[in-house]
């Protein structure tokens, strides 16, 4: 028989308010095992944990029951307390009184009743309770980070300047991500390249970081501190180690008519590449679907103009094996595809571009060198119509139910350089709301009203039609003057939504890490963990969580670097004890606790077994790896021979609580 | 009685008005704009509102062609056109209403006017 104390919060009035306390303590008092019951104003606070203590001493508890808040608040504290006075913490039980009931009632006689029977069940399962031991297992001390933007780059330079490797898989040729295409950045204007350049080159000579460009991660294995990856670099046909960045090649190579995505086909590269000046690494990378001498075999100029020999037809994919003991997810965003749009007429005319091209289009180092051109005829715009919202909040199936949080601000940033640059260009943007919450942001939009003469027009457009002449019919809604308008346009820009990387689901499956029906990864809490996945030792950076502007996601990166360091810092982790476990006599093997396992923690063995006759069998088993379980407890209902359990909460456990609380009395 | 109205026009039309997030993108459609006096993003505010007198009265509602760009277009799902014809059907509805007189057919009539179209506006606008 255990030997329980009872502690009963006040909670100053939040609970005492609603239930009356000292009845509670009055009637646990009396239940079995029962030794000691007490009822206190603030049991989270010093003197309440010392109650505990001196009680667990005094009386030779074996057994405590809390009733307070949830346990997500102060289950640790009280733990920590028992064991601080010598009683296995496991041996500690919670009984909600706050958020599960008085929080929720308003009458005290109901309240009370509810309090009683919350504490019978929570001293029903003490009974039950067995001591647990957390287990140990070690850190490797090396990060990885997958995804090169300006979200994985900012990670990554944290963790390596607090000491630790980090390595950065980046699936195109160069890291940067989106924020290399664009031209400049609001709300301060400075240029993007000016301020991502050197961070990228940074990356590039920090001793602990090693850059796999032009890679993806194939495979994961292992768990929070050991995890064990594989990563597939693929063939670029260029020997890294040689390549120079010289150039020399992308200059004679004859093949010229390749669509440049980094233009966003708004040019032309060669089947020999370097994405741009500033890649990193500066490498060049051979296109097989393009280059004729992987084609057909008839070429190879550029082996021959390659001075330092790094031209390697024969490269194939390498598969590199690495261990972490953290992974960061940082796979960025991409506009969405227009197709569902055809009233913009993004398909029947150049000169509808999206908000990315715009970028492109007023880059110095862009197509038209910076200057803002049709893409069409090449000449100079002087109407332009940008619309925001373009597939965004859109709940008809077509688009993104959400709100893509940057274009409102880009959208400004266009439309008020677009007016200094070009002060005889009309400038208008059709808005359904103007979000601009950030730090200076409304500012910066009233701006290009107020200072720059953009006519924000409250209302969306309906229709773009190309007319013969190269002008854009534009038909919108002017809502406050209740108008219906029609714009002869040059250019129209689609502030497009943005959506997770199309590569993120097959990773999440991969990591075991939860995301949302857009494909956005799921923090562990929205409010108090937002850069830690739910699964162990997987962290989120950047726009692959939700959309964000840079210095969002700037701030996010360096949130999950610090987790990242604070986890790397450790020798060794302290393992949950309430894991799975199975019991080998009643597992017949099916496999289905391994099926519905989302953290898979389940394998299974061929054990031999002494049968009654003294024979062996050899049966197959399913064996839990508490290292990897998380506790989630979805085997023990999937297990059909009742044989998977969960340390901590056993199913007899449960079932003595439903017990407790169906008894009446 | 315009709660009953709305009520009336809400299940007939089958149509939330509360999803509507105020874009006009169905105004900004609307082939019929200049020829209406309420436009369809004010059809969903009104109806939202109770004014289904206002918008029973309003010639609008023979101007709309039911081409249903306003229900294709809309971004959240709203189908204003659903309550144009909703309102035109109560109107139509009425007891005793009468818009459509075999009298006046003649001096419609044309070459190019099909059969089938007089027999619809009869269905349509008459008793
Ligand atoms: C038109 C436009 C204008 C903008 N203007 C501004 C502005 O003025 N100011 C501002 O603050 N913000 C602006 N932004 C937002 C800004 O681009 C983002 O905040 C920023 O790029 C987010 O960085 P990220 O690293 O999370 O994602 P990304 O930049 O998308 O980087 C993700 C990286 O991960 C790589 N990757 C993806 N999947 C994998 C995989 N499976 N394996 C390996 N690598 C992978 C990608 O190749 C990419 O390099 C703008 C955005 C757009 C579209
Ligand atoms: S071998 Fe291929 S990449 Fe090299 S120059 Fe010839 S076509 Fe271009
Ligand atoms: S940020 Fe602005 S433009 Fe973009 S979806 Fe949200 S409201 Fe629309
Ligand atoms: S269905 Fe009627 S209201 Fe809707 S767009 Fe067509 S004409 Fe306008
Ligand atoms: S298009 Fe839809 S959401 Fe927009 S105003 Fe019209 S009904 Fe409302």
């Amino acid at each position: 028989m255990q030997r329980i104390g009872v502690f009963v919060c006040w909670c100053g009035s939040n609970i005492a308010g609603t239930v009356d306390v000292k009845a509670v303590s009055e009637a646990l008092s009396h239940e079995p095992g029962v030794v000691y019951s007490i009822n206190y104003q603030y049991m989270c606070s010093e003197a309440g944990q010392n109650l505990v203590k001196d009680a667990i001493r005094d009386y030779n508890l074996t057994g405590v029951v809390i009733c307070s808040c949830s346990p997500r608040m102060h289950e640790n504290t009280f733990r920590k307390a028992a064991a601080s006075a010598g009683l296995n913490p496991y041996m500690v039980e919670i009984a909600n009184i706050r958020e599960q009931c008085s929080w929720i009632h308003k009458d005290m006689p109901t309240a009370t009743e509810k309090a009683i029977i919350l504490g019978r069940a929570a001293i029903a399962k003490v009974h039950l309770n067995a001591p647990l031991m957390a287990g140990e297992s070690p850190v490797i001390k090396r990060a990885l980070v997958i995804g090169g933007g300006i979200a994985g780059i900012q990670t990554a330079l944290d963790i390596a300047d607090a000491g630790f490797e980090v390595d950065i898989v980046e699936k195109e040729p160069t890291i940067g991500g989106k924020m290399t295409q664009l031209d400049k950045t609001f709300p301060t204007l400075d240029c993007a390249a000016c301020i991502l350049t050197p961070k990228m080159v940074d990356c590039a000579q920090h001793e602990k970081i090693n850059i796999f460009s032009f890679s993806e991660v194939e495979k994961v294995k292992g768990f929070v501190g050991n995890f064990h990856v594989t990563i597939k670099k693929k063939a670029r046909f260029v020997d890294e180690t040689k390549c120079t960045g010289c150039g020399e090649c992308t200059a004679k190579c004859p093949v010229k008519g390749v669509p440049n995505e980094f233009n966003l086909g708004m040019d032309n590269r060669r089947a020999i590449y370097i994405p741009f000046a500033q890649a990193v690494p500066k490498v060049a990378t051979i296109d097989p679907n393009y280059c004729n001498m992987l084609k057909n075999g008839k070429c190879g100029l550029c082996a021959k103009v390659c001075g330092a020999g790094a031209i390697d037809y024969k490269q194939q994919d390498q598969f590199v094996e690495r261990e972490y003991g953290a992974i960061v997810v940082a796979t960025g965003f991409n506009p969405i595809k227009l197709d569902q749009f055809d009233e913009f007429g993004y398909s029947q005319s150049k000169d509808v571009i999206t908000s990315l091209e715009f970028e492109r289009l007023t880059n110095a180092a862009g197509p038209t060198s910076g200057t803002l051109l049709r893409p069409s005829d090449g000449k100079h715009p002087h109407t332009i119509v940008f619309v925001q919202c373009v597939g965004s909040r859109d709940t008809s199936g077509c688009g993104k139910t959400y709100c893509s949080r940057i274009c409102c601000m880009y959208t400004a940033k266009h439309a008020m350089l677009t007016r200094e640059k070009y002060p005889d260009t009309d400038v208008y943007v059709f808005y359904i709301d103007v979000r601009s919450p950030g730090k200076n942001y409304d500012e910066f939009y009233r701006r290009a009203v107020e200072q720059y003469g953009v006519h924000y027009i409250k209302g969306m457009v309906g229709k773009v039609a190309p007319r013969a002449d190269g002008k854009l019919m534009v038909q919108a809604s002017d809502l406050i003057a209740g108008e219906q308008l029609h714009i002869e346009a040059d250019l129209v820009v689609l502030a497009t939504a943005i959506e997770p990387d199309k590569t993120a689901r097959p990773l999440a499956t991969m990591l075991t890490a939860s995301m949302d029906t857009n494909d956005f990864f799921t923090e562990a809490h929205a409010k108090l963990r937002p850069v830690e996945s739910p699964t162990a030792g997987i962290f989120l950076s950047g726009a692959c969580q939700g959309p964000k502007d840079i210095p969002d996601t700037v701030s996010q990166a360096g949130a999950a670097a610090a987790k990242v360091i604070g986890l790397l810092a450790k020798d060794k982790l302290t393992t949950n004890p309430c894991v799975a476990e199975s019991n080998e006599l009643m597992c017949n093997g099916c496999s289905s606790c391994e099926k519905v396992c989302p953290y898979g923690a389940i394998t299974y063995l061929d054990k031999e077994f002494r049968m009654p006759d003294r024979t062996t069998m050899v049966r197959r088993v399913a064996s839990v790896n508490p290292a990897v379980c998380q506790g989630c407890g979805a085997c023990t209902v999937a297990c059909p021979s009742g044989a998977m359990d969960l340390k901590g909460f056993s199913n007899s456990q449960i079932m003595a609580e439903v017990d407790a609380i169906c008894q009446m009395k | 009685m315009s709660d009953r109205l709305k009520e009336q026009v809400l299940r007939t039309s089958g149509v939330n008005v509360l999803k509507c997030m105020r874009c006009g993108k169905c105004s900004a459609t609307c082939p019929s704009y200049d020829e209406m006096e309420y436009h369809p993003h004010q059809f969903v505010y009104m109806v939202e509102k109770g004014e289904i007198e206002k918008l029973m009265a309003s010639p609008s509602i023979y101007k709309c062609l039911s081409c249903f760009a306003c229900i294709e277009r809309c971004p959240r799902d709203v189908e204003p056109a659903k309550l144009v014809e909703a309102i035109r059907l109560m109107v139509i509805r009425q007891q005793g209403q009468n818009h459509l007189k075999p009298g006046q057919i003649p001096e419609m009539l044309d070459e190019e006017l099909p059969q089938q179209a007089i027999v619809t506006a009869f269905r349509k606008y008459a008793k």
